[in-house]
């Protein structure tokens, strides 16, 4: 419980930090930069807009830092985000992010865990079958695999299987015409834009598991109960399962929590390459328009998703491994 | 995080999973001095495969990057040929729609990146290890309050931070961008240089220095760094290699300045002017290249270093000392 506690604390805290990036950032940079927003859309930014803005970047010079401060926190604990700028002009903020939500979460949360489970059972087989031909050539294929900007290959897929064989949808997260709805035209048209990003997200990430994995396998398979439960004589897959991969698999859980932040980064870029109108897509819209409001709750938005999966990832291993329990 | 508390416990970070560097051994350290560890790594650098091949494709770039002029003899940034030409041995790569020669631009490419690699990967070291250290050294309130600057910033979502700042800088250089990514990136390998300096904090040669009355300051130069300097550079190379994904990826989106040629900005031009569907695909697909390989110039580096600190990871047949060739 105490540990439980104790995350809750640095989640809160973390959270903290990230809203006051967000409130310091735009006022350390020279010249304010909603000042330049409003400049360069004169008589375009409705009296509302003004207000929000003039609360979360201080353009109202009489009141003091620190009153702006508080009314910013207070703003975001109501949940008043305030408006869109420029890309959706007058629209909550709330809104426009809680539409492209959905979306994100299908297509990088889905691919996620599925390039988990397969990174880590490629993995554990991989290390398992130490100096196999699986062992030999995978891990500096899949060393090189990582270090491909998730862009990049979108836009090369893009080229291939979209532009040069017409095989697969690659803009848009479903062809404009079509209504969205339950029926089964609507949900394979969606499937079939997802194959594509979904694709570049998995190859990009996948390796990471497998490297990882075998490598905290490899450390465990040397551990003394992993040559006791050789010499009992059990059947290897039990060995290798029950005995090596239960113990090998808590920092690469651990790491699955820490690393979704790069992904949801990574992910940012492929929504944009495939224009798939999801969390990522929206921020690069919001930055490409200097739509501060918008920006700043999508960047909240990612930092607390990545929080509460470290939260989720401690308890889980508080759950798992009990030694984690006693420590401090 | 508890897992990630205990200092010398296999942890896998968010970075750590993303290159595989793993379960970082605690290398044999004490009175190892950093000169001749350099030189170890120097031999084992040689000896090992990947470490080669990572370390020859390094010195390739580093070479074009120094001498782009004797390579190429275009001015990169001249809009002086026909545009959109196909490949020819005037124009090697063809030109872009601008009509700049794109080979010269490739060439010239190398140098900001290099610059934004080397950069930002010392600079990140350094913090960390000043960080880390000074942590590790002065224990009590010091260590928890540096500790946990360490651990807010280390789940805070890099890139989507990046983005953040990128948008508010408009048009970030080679100079800003260094320190940015600097900025975003040291936290995790000042987590581990932490972990490494806790681990040796109670050894004699410590103690003999302490009784010897020398200062605080000498004992962490001559005394604790010299034993990290292998942890030291796999940390450099993870975060040169960082430094390259996060630039390429900030250029691509069009926060970089877009006036330096370099291979995200050559990926931002040819995006805008629809590449692909104007046939003109090498614009995107040789800067690309480029960028995995510099990428995997550093991570085959670093990969090689994880195998050489922990000799768990090294492959098998080399340990037998059956089929020697191909152990090589």
């Amino acid at each position: 419980m105490r540990f439980v506690l104790r995350r809750l604390g640095f989640f809160v805290l973390t959270l903290w930090v990230a809203l006051t990036l967000n409130f310091l950032l735009p006022r350390m940079m020279p010249g304010n930069p909603a000042l330049a927003v409003i400049g360069s859309h004169k008589g375009g930014v409705s009296p509302q807009a003004l207000k929000a803005l003039d609360a979360e970047f201080g353009l109202n010079t009489h009141t003091s830092l620190l009153t702006d401060y508080w009314r910013y926190l207070g703003d975001v604990a109501t949940g008043n985000w305030g408006v869109s700028l420029t890309t959706q002009p007058g629209n909550s903020v709330g809104r426009i992010v809680l539409d492209a939500i959905p979306w994100t979460l299908g297509l990088v949360g889905v691919t996620t865990v599925l390039a988990f489970i397969l990174g880590t059972l490629i993995g554990i087989v991989a290390a398992w079958r130490r100096g196999g031909r699986l062992d030999s050539f995978l891990p500096p294929i899949f060393v090189i695999m990582t270090v491909i900007p998730y862009f990049w290959l979108g836009l090369v897929l893009i080229l291939v299987f979209g532009v040069k064989l017409h095989w697969l949808p690659y803009f848009f997260s479903y062809t404009y015409t079509l209504t969205p709805g339950l029926n089964w035209t609507f949900i394979s048209n969606v499937l079939q834009h997802a194959i594509l990003p979904s694709f570049t997200l998995l190859v990009t990430t996948i390796g990471t598991w497998i490297l990882t994995m075998r490598n905290t396998m490899i450390t465990t398979l040397a551990e003394d109960y992993v040559r006791m439960a050789r010499a009992k004589g059990l059947p290897g897959w039990r060995i290798m399962m029950d005995y090596a991969a239960r113990n090998a698999i808590l920092p690469n859980l651990t790491g699955f929590a820490m690393s979704l932040g790069f992904v949801i980064g990574g992910a940012i870029l492929i929504e944009e390459v495939f224009n798939y109108q999801g969390v990522g897509y929206l921020l690069l819209e919001a930055v490409n328009n200097d739509d501060y409001p918008l920006m700043q709750a999508l960047f909240l938005l990612i930092t607390v998703a990545v929080l509460v999966a470290i939260l989720l990832s401690d308890i889980a291993t508080a759950i798992l491994d009990p030694r984690t329990r006693g420590e401090r | 995080m508890a897992t990630l508390d205990t200092p010398d416990a296999p942890e896998a970070g968010p970075e750590a999973a993303a290159v595989a560097v793993g379960p970082f051994g605690v290398l044999p350290s004490g009175g190892l001095s950093g000169v001749r560890s350099l030189r170890r790594i120097g031999r084992a650098v040689t000896s090992n495969g990947k470490a080669l091949a990572g370390a020859v494709l390094l010195a390739i770039f580093i070479f074009v990057g120094l001498f782009p002029g004797l390579i190429a003899h275009d001015n990169p940034e001249a809009e002086i040929y026909g545009r959109s030409v196909g490949l020819s041995s005037a124009h090697l790569l063809g030109t872009t729609a601008f009509g700049q020669d794109m080979f010269s631009q490739v060439i010239y490419g190398a140098r900001p990146v290099l610059l934004i690699a080397f950069g930002a990967g010392f600079g990140a070291t350094i913090i960390a290890m000043l960080i880390g250290v000074a942590a590790a050294y002065l224990g009590g309130a010091w260590d928890s309050s540096l500790n946990l600057l360490t651990d807010v910033l280390l789940v805070i979502p890099a890139f989507p931070l990046l983005i953040i700042i990128g948008s508010y800088l408009h048009g970030a250089g080679t100079g800003v961008m260094i320190a940015v990514i600097t900025f975003v990136s040291w936290s995790y390998t000042a987590r581990q240089l932490r972990a490494q300096a806790l681990s040796i904090r109670g050894r004699d040669f410590l103690e003999a220095a302490r009784v010897r009355g020398e200062r605080a300051i000498y004992i962490i130069v001559v005394e604790i760094i010299p034993t990290m300097t292998s942890l030291l550079v796999a940390s450099f190379l993870t975060n040169a290699l960082y430094a390259v994904l996060f630039s390429s990826s900030l250029q691509f989106i069009g926060l970089g300045d877009p006036s330096v040629t370099s291979w995200g900005t050559m990926l931002y031009w040819a995006e805008n002017n629809e590449a692909f569907q104007t046939g003109q695909g090498l614009w995107i697909i040789v800067p690309g290249l480029c960028i995995v390989a510099l990428g995997a110039a550093f991570a085959l580096l670093n990969y090689a270093f994880d195998e050489i600190g922990n000799p768990a990871l090294r492959p098998v047949r080399s340990m037998r000392g059956k089929r020697v060739k191909l152990a090589k």
